[in-house]
């Protein structure tokens, strides 16, 4: 029988296939932690909105990306610093590019977060029991707003400098103690020569590294407490499973769903 | 040792943290001799002291006073315990044996220690980590003498746009402005208004309202200013910010805009013939002109902040500079 002379080819293919799958994962169990984190059920009417967060996310991998690249180019020393910048951009293969992503990517970064933010908000995805993962998500904005902060002096031009000297005493007019954050983020007095390697520092180093840890925990809470349906989920409201409805009258704001009326 | 008890066997007294402490006291001390003994001696018999003190008072607990936390006594006064009836829970742990209970099981011994070590280094290695990072900026910075070149440069009535750096070392970075005018002789004495260009909203550079003569620009070379530029100009209109629009009159008064108070002065002496820059200073208003003017002087403050009136509560204590 043909039939079974292939599968029996292909039980072979399988299992040389297979075995560095089942190498790995016996050794590991890093094959059955990524399809459980893949792979996890979700509702069935989940929503192309729900994917916001996985679009922040990759503008953030593609921020740290960049930023690692720029970062072998860039000196952030207060004589050298606008010519680095100028030498990333004219010089470096590509280097152009590299720098539009990052600097573009800033904004992408936060108008997601905030796009994502808002589904949350609208969804009511924020409710019992993920009240905490709201609060990583609002320190997660944030941070990455002060990235924005920090990045910005780093061109080192005049709209950069003027512009953290602003931003640096609007911090200052905090009542109480806001003349020291202010002189805490200046590393002084005035802006000086430590400045520039002081929020290089922490736009590089401090704030990712709590990003990544807060994007962890992010996700861990995601994992454990699954996906929530959107507000006109029948599903969620006690309907054995909802037929997928008509093409053009699915959408955000369609009538009729979240009051029980019937379609 | 646990009176309390009524039990017929004598107790140890459970085991105590506080030696790990007592023991890192030792090491400093003898670290210490080797590498500081001023200063890192005197630590180690300070955490020697304060563990062996902690230590004591541990181990003399069961005699001074009852302790009403006691822990509670598990054992059970009979031979064997009742079985624990099928239906409630999972598998029980087998009954353990009369002598078999700790009182303090060694691995919570284990898990105090390894958290407290490990408190104690993170603690130990927070203090450099926020040192560099949080104090350093507070520090008083060392102010060289700006020195702007000898008075015959700053002809009497005459404004004058000085740029300089308060570091030559360390480059452009450190270039301050400050507009300069001889007020002439005062009481004898040169009388000079120095008004420093960080406006007084959110620190942009105001500039002059009025001609600028770049075309008798001077360049003097000084030891602690690095090249001091020196140009005329004649601020009719005064000062103007071009961030958010401030104005200020040529005194340094703010006239319009968003400024919570007037520009910042300079402090100044004259050294040998040459007028040298000191500190920097805020002000609240200037009355009068020139030499007459009665500068209501305050501690530097931050662009932004107030220094007087109610809204000066809001700013109690400024940094140190």
């Amino acid at each position: 029988m043909p039939r079974s002379r292939k599968s029996a080819r292909r039980q072979r293919m399988e299992a040389a296939i297979n075995y560095p799958i089942e190498w790995l994962e016996e050794r590991s169990g890093l094959i059955g932690g990524v399809r459980y984190f893949l792979f996890r059920k979700v509702p069935s009417d989940t929503n192309w909105m729900q994917t916001l967060g996985s679009a922040t996310l990759t503008a953030f991998i593609v921020q740290a990306v960049t930023g690692a690249i720029l970062a072998m180019y860039y000196k952030p020393d207060p004589n050298s610093a606008y010519q680095s910048i100028q030498h990333i951009t004219n010089d470096v293969w590509l280097g152009w590019l590299v720098r539009g992503m990052h600097r573009w990517g800033a904004s992408v970064f936060i108008i997601l977060m905030f796009f994502h933010m808002a589904r949350v908000f609208l969804f009511g995805a924020y409710k019992y029991p993920r009240e905490l993962n709201w609060i990583v998500g609002v320190l997660l904005l944030a941070l990455g707003m002060l990235e924005g902060f920090t990045g910005y002096l780093l061109p080192w031009d005049q709209t950069a400098y003027w512009a953290t000297v602003v931003g640096i005493n609007i911090n200052g007019t905090a009542p109480f103690l806001g003349p020291f954050l202010a002189q805490f983020l200046r590393g002084g007095a005035e802006i000086g020569p430590d400045t520039l390697a002081r929020f290089y520092s922490i736009h590089m180093l401090l704030i990712p590294g709590a990003l990544i840890g807060l994007i962890g925990l992010h996700l861990y809470l995601v994992v454990r407490l699954g996906v929530t349906s959107p507000p006109w989920s029948k599903e969620a409201a006690g309907a054995e499973r909802v037929e997928k409805p008509k093409r053009g009258r699915r959408g955000l704001l369609m009538p009729g769903a979240r009051g029980g009326i019937p379609r | 040792m646990e009176p309390l008890n009524g039990d017929d066997r004598p107790h140890l007294p459970p085991p105590s943290l506080w030696p790990v402490g007592f023991a890192v006291g030792v090491a400093c001390v003898l670290v210490g001799l080797i590498v500081d003994p001023l200063v890192v001696v005197p630590i180690g018999v300070a955490i020697l002291l304060v563990f062996g003190f902690l230590w004591a008072r541990d181990a003399t607990k069961g005699y001074r006073a009852p302790v009403p936390d006691l822990e509670p006594e598990t054992r059970r006064p009979g031979r064997e315990a009742p079985p624990i009836p099928a239906h409630v829970g999972e598998a029980a742990m087998p009954e353990p044996e009369p002598g078999e209970i700790e009182r303090f099981p060694r691995s919570k011994f284990l898990e105090f220690s390894t958290l407290g070590l490990g408190g104690v280094i993170g603690g130990i290695v927070t203090i450099p980590i926020l040192g560099p990072m949080v104090a350093n900026p507070f520090r008083h910075e060392k102010h060289g003498k700006l020195d702007l070149g000898p008075l015959s440069d700053f002809p009497s009535g005459q404004w004058m746009i000085a740029t300089f750096m308060t570091d030559p070392a360390e480059g452009e970075v450190t270039r301050r402005t400050a507009y300069i005018r001889n007020n002439g002789e005062s009481n004898g004495e040169p009388s000079f208004t120095i008004i420093s260009n960080r406006c007084a909203h959110l620190g942009c550079p105001v500039q002059p309202n009025g001609p600028v003569f770049d075309n008798k620009k001077k360049v003097e070379r000084t030891k602690g200013a690095g090249d001091v530029t020196l140009i005329p100009m004649l601020p009719a209109g005064g000062f103007g910010c071009p961030c958010h629009g401030g104005q200020y009159n040529p005194e340094g008064n703010r006239t319009a805009g968003p400024p919570v108070r007037a520009l910042d002065r300079y402090d100044y002496s004259i050294v040998g013939g040459h007028l040298v820059l000191g500190k920097t200073y805020s002000v609240s208003k200037v009355d009068g002109t020139g030499a007459q003017a009665k500068i209501h002087r305050y501690g530097l403050a931050n662009p932004g902040n107030h220094v007087d009136g109610p809204e000066a509560w809001l700013y109690p204590l400024q940094p140190p500079h």
